[in-house]
């Protein structure tokens, strides 16, 4: 933090304080955002009012019986529920080790996609895809001509090394899910890590270069540093998208075996779609949203401050 | 700083919202406005997307001919997708379907529940074109509820083993019409070849709909059942315990790789692939099984395996109810009676081949020359398979509950659907079958006591 700390400190001090606008001048500055703000309140913030309201109800579909307020009951059923705290590792699982494995392939991958190759338009190209194909169809791709254990791809290729007939999703069914998080986000953190790099004066690394610094030296103190901001950011948004992966796991693996691979959001959808318990269902929504929020604070102070180290760098 | 911090939370809460509230509100935010309202002349009807629906979609400018002014709007989806619209809609007073496509499963209840017409007193008893006399008793049975139709059916469904001729010819095994589960299961070790043929081919996947219904007519004709007449849990009982070690080390040791990923849709997939050469399944497969030939003219039918019950074969019906709400009644029935009458099923026949006749819902469909000769491989052992079924005496313990694949109360797709899990996971192999049963016997008591 302290190289972001610094900069940022030297942005501040470099910018000059402009004359505070008048009242008027504010809401006329205000006005054309208005309709798009009003937009933004009725579409999310509305249902999250009615959604907080039936958290607080008990009220499930599958009865003739009306809707009863309960209290903070559904709340205390989603924090003893052992399948809910289940479905919060998987998440955490999940998540983690998908960010952290796509960033890792990422930087490498940035690194040589900066270089100067032939072909590296092609190849750029052709590392952002997995990121542009529709979740559910990569899925099912993944699922059947890939990871089949009859017909798949993968064991095809594994079988030259004796790997027979492996049933991956049966057998590893969260690493499954996790590889193919990993090929579709690593492509999304690898452009963010790039324009970083790209962002980079390049007479700061030939002059390390004529200073003898070798190859390993300029990155770990010139390049890393200078990524370091983009690289939380990648990884922040990343946290964000992939907390909340349910195609992956819809489509694939319908949260089994057994629930090796029900994240919060595949348990959110079970409780509200099949067990039509609307109350538990919405309490569920409620802490999630709140999990959400606490990483989306972070992520926010974090553009932020890249933002900020933008402007000192230019 | 205070205050940036304070509306940088403001902004955060709105990202995060924007993100995510989506998700969180969908299961809440249901049950809006009602569409289909006020006397006009547009039937609306939520049905599931399958190849018969599809047919009938093709067909209904007949209806539409012979009804002047009368139009249908179909709102397709997904099984999952279809069940949870109409269950939001019809549980809410939306009345934005004139028309619903539900099972056996949900119909005693919503009968019970005062959602659903009763059609036999409402319409059928007055309606002397419909000839109600000829759908198959079964089915009509486990569609009704004190003594009335609460829906229709459009086409129905038992279970039966599909076996490769060629290949039981080839390992010197011959199957009775009516096998047991442990000549079957002789029978899947000496056929099985890894990484060839499976021995047999058994759903393993996550779903009350997927694994349990197998998985609980052997449960059956074991002589287990899902809970006793005081409602107890019976998951870990000697008889239950053991039919689900049968189950899941049969599909282990000689049925498909990776089973704990694969339904209906998989399977079928698999044994047109030639990889299976026994299949216990629907028995509507095989009209799907007679596109492919040279898979079809190799495929012989055997009645659903037994152990200590006379017949174990579960039963399954897509039928059609019409809304308590739905504002337009008289249409509603108009076109319910088509899609479920005689005249459609010829009118498929002549149009569409009659190989592609919806099964299962009329005795005159198996009296019919023309669909005996399109579909004699199998009609008979379906039709056989369907009657034999008796959805009140399924289990050899006596049981407080109706139904063969399921227990018909509100709550068994919540709690079939975590048992479910269970058994994929021990199918897996990531737990054992008595871990499996012991978490579902914890889950299956909450459910137990509600039914008091």
């Amino acid at each position: 933090m302290t190289v972001i700390e610094q900069v940022t400190r030297r942005a501040q001090a470099r910018r000059v304080t402009p004359r505070a606008p008048s009242t008027r001048q504010r809401w006329t500055r205000r006005l054309p955002l208005l309709p798009a703000l009003i937009y933004m309140i009725v579409i999310t913030q509305i249902p999250f009012i009615v959604t907080l309201w039936y958290s607080l109800q008990n009220w499930n579909l599958t009865s003739n019986a009306r809707a009863k307020f309960t209290g903070l009951s559904n709340y205390g059923s989603v924090f003893t529920n052992a399948n809910y705290r289940s479905s919060l590792l998987v998440s955490v699982e999940m998540t983690a080790v998908a960010v952290i494995v796509s960033m890792v392939l990422a930087v490498a991958l940035a690194l040589l996609l900066n270089q100067k190759v032939l072909g590296r338009g092609v190849a750029r190209t052709l590392l952002i895809t997995p990121f542009l194909i529709m979740p559910v169809a990569s899925a099912l791709l993944w699922k059947t001509t890939m990871l089949d254990p009859t017909y798949g791809l993968v064991n095809w290729l594994l079988s030259p090394f004796g790997v027979h007939h492996v049933a991956w999703l049966s057998t590893h069914p969260l690493g499954s899910i996790i590889i193919v998080l990993i090929w579709r986000w690593t492509p999304f953190m690898t452009l963010i890590v790039l324009a970083g790099l790209q962002g980079q004066p390049l007479d700061v690394l030939e002059a390390a270069r004529v200073d003898g610094a070798g190859a390993f030296v300029i990155f770990r103190r010139m390049i890393f540093p200078h990524l370091r901001p983009y690289i939380e950011l990648g990884t922040l948004l990343g946290s964000i998208y992939i907390v909340n992966t349910f195609d992956e796991v819809y489509s694939m693996t319908q949260g089994g075996p057994g629930t090796s691979t029900t994240n919060m959001p595949y348990y959110l959808y079970e409780q509200a779609f099949q067990a039509y318990n609307i109350g538990g269902a919405a309490a569920l929504g409620v802490v999630t949203v709140i999990i959400v929020m606490i990483i989306a604070t972070f992520a926010l102070r974090l553009i932020a401050s890249v933002f900020r180290f933008e402007e000192a760098v230019g | 700083m205070a205050i940036r911090a304070s509306r940088r939370w403001q902004a955060a809460s709105v990202l995060a919202l924007a993100a995510i509230g989506a998700a969180a509100c969908g299961g809440g935010a249901g049950g809006g406005g009602g569409g289909g309202g006020s006397s006009s002349k547009t039937v609306t009807v939520a049905v599931v997307a399958n190849p018969d629906i599809t047919q009938m979609e093709q067909l209904i400018s007949n209806f539409e001919k012979q009804n002047p002014g009368i139009k249908v709007k179909f709102d397709t989806l997904p099984e999952n997708q279809e069940r949870s619209e109409i269950q939001k809609d019809i549980s809410t007073n939306g009345g934005l379907y004139d028309v619903v496509m539900i099972s056996n499963y949900e119909t005693p209840i919503w009968a019970k529940n005062g959602w659903l017409d009763n059609l036999s007193t409402k319409f059928i008893n007055s309606d002397s074109s419909y000839d109600v006399s000829d759908l198959l008793p079964p089915i009509a049975n486990s569609l009704s509820y004190n003594g009335g139709l609460y829906s229709v059916p459009f086409y129905g469904e038992s279970s039966m083993l599909y076996y490769r001729t060629s290949m039981l010819k080839a390992a010197g095994i011959t199957l009775p019409q009516h096998p047991t589960w442990a000549q079957v299961a002789a029978a899947a070790a000496k056929l099985n070849k890894p990484g060839k043929v499976a021995g047999i081919c058994l759903r393993g996947e996550n779903g009350w709909g997927e694994n349990l219904a197998t998985l609980d007519t052997v449960i059956n004709t074991y002589g287990g059942s899902w809970y006793n007449t005081s409602w107890q849990p019976q998951l870990t009982s000697p008889a239950t315990e053991s039919a689900v070690n049968f189950y899941v080390n049969l599909v282990k040791k000689d049925g498909e790789p990776g089973a704990a990923n694969d339904g209906f849709t998989e399977l079928l997939t698999l044994y047109e692939q030639n990889k299976c050469a026994m299949w216990y399944d629907s028995t509507v497969a095989a009209g799907s099984i007679s596109a492919v030939p040279s898979v079809f003219k190799d495929t012989s039918y055997a009645f659903a395996p037994t152990e200590k019950t006379p017949a174990s074969g579960w039963l399954y019906t897509w039928s059609l109810g019409i809304p308590k709400d739905s504002a337009n009644q008289a249409n509603a029935w108009k076109f319910v009676s088509w899609a479920t009458s005689k005249p459609y099923l010829q009118l498929v026949g002549q149009k569409l081949g009659w190989a592609q006749v919806p099964p299962g819902s009329r005795t005159s469909t198996y009296t019919n020359p023309n669909y005996a000769k399109a579909a004699s491989a199998f009609a008979s052992v379906t039709e056989q398979s369907i009657n034999s079924v008796n959805q009140a005496k399924a289990t050899v313990p006596k049981v407080p509950y109706v139904g063969i694949q399921f227990v018909d109360i509100p709550q068994f797709e919540d709690l079939g659907t975590s048992v479910s899990n269970q058994i994929a996971g021990a199918i897996a192999g990531s737990e054992s079958v008595s871990q499996a049963l012991q978490a579902s016997q914890q889950d299956a008591v909450p459910v137990g006591q509600a039914q008091k």
